[in-house]
């Protein structure tokens, strides 16, 4: 017997033997994971910029919010990590990172908690991860300037934040509903 | 959309709207004198009165240049590949100029 189909078998052997829903995950997470970088390259080609500055629509995050409903919390902190280091990696600077960081731990954190223990549905915790976001960013770029002057700018980007929240938020609404029978854990 | 979320965005909306209301009043129309901070520290003060261009270099190698003209100030050139501190416009005292890559930002204030 050749040693590539040695391999072969091993490797059948060791599907059979792997949990079916594990490795559903795993594609599931890697399918969401790849959706985020298209997406943060389609929002960049498309100059889909809200003409404000320091605002972005941040379509990636759809990606995160709809790991968060059709996975689990750790699968969409994975692919909020990927959409992070990825997209900054590729379309960013190293200072981009940083501001993504900032926004991406805050608004998931308060996504996870929302969706944990408030009443709102899909789009209400996007609109509170979008508003979060954007004062996470906002509050590093308070740090990094060492300004305060420029948290006058909040109210601005709070209303962004909102508005972009409830964008992303009315599309996972959809593809949640839409791909709710792909989940590896069924639709909610 | 659940009635939970558009209390929410109803209050955020209601919120910001008020800050940004008051952001309006409490502005200072008198602000005639353009400040220019690089890495936190003031770098320059100027009249914007005064036509002039002023060449901006911060600690990290970036490099702005900020014009003012006809009462109006703006970012002319910038090093930084977004260019959002040029497509931000001419400099009003409640929205300043940022330039997140270079660290600068170009604020109004009322001269003293």
């Amino acid at each position: 017997m050749s040693l590539s189909a040695l391999r072969a078998e091993n490797e059948v052997n060791d599907m059979s033997r792997t949990d079916n829903k594990a490795i559903k995950k795993l594609a599931f997470v890697g399918v969401m994971a790849s959706f985020a970088i298209v997406l943060g390259y389609l929002e960049l080609i498309l100059h889909l910029d809200p003409g404000i500055y320091g605002a972005k629509i941040g379509l990636s995050n759809l990606a995160v919010v709809v790991t968060l409903y059709l996975a689990d919390n750790k699968s969409a902190l994975f692919v909020l990590a990927v959409k992070v280091i990825v997209t900054s990696l590729l379309f960013g600077s190293i200072l981009s990172f940083f501001y993504s960081l900032a926004g991406g731990i805050i608004s998931f954190t308060a996504m996870t908690l929302l969706k944990r223990f408030s009443p709102l549905g899909v789009t209400g915790v996007s609109i509170a991860g979008g508003t979060a976001h954007n004062i996470g960013q906002l509050a590093v770029a308070v740090v990094a300037f060492d300004n305060l002057k420029i948290a006058f700018y909040l109210p601005v980007l709070l209303i962004v934040g909102a508005l972009t929240g409830l964008l992303i938020g009315l599309l996972a609404t959809f593809t949640v509903n839409r791909l709710g029978k792909l989940s590896p854990f069924g639709s909610e | 959309m659940k009635k939970a979320d558009i209390i929410l965005l109803v209050a955020i909306l209601a919120v910001a709207l008020t800050a940004l209301a008051a952001v309006l009043i409490m502005r200072d129309s008198s602000a005639d004198t353009v400040v220019v901070t690089v890495d936190g520290k003031e770098y320059a003060r100027l009249p914007l009165t005064e036509d002039t261009e002023l060449i901006i270099n911060s600690e990290s190698g970036g490099v702005n240049k900020l014009t003012i003209k006809d009462g109006k100030a703006y970012m002319s050139e910038a090093s930084c590949p977004d260019k959002v501190c040029i497509n931000t416009g001419a400099l009003t005292d409640i929205t300043p100029i940022v330039c997140m890559p270079n660290n600068v930002i170009v604020s109004l204030e009322s001269g003293k």
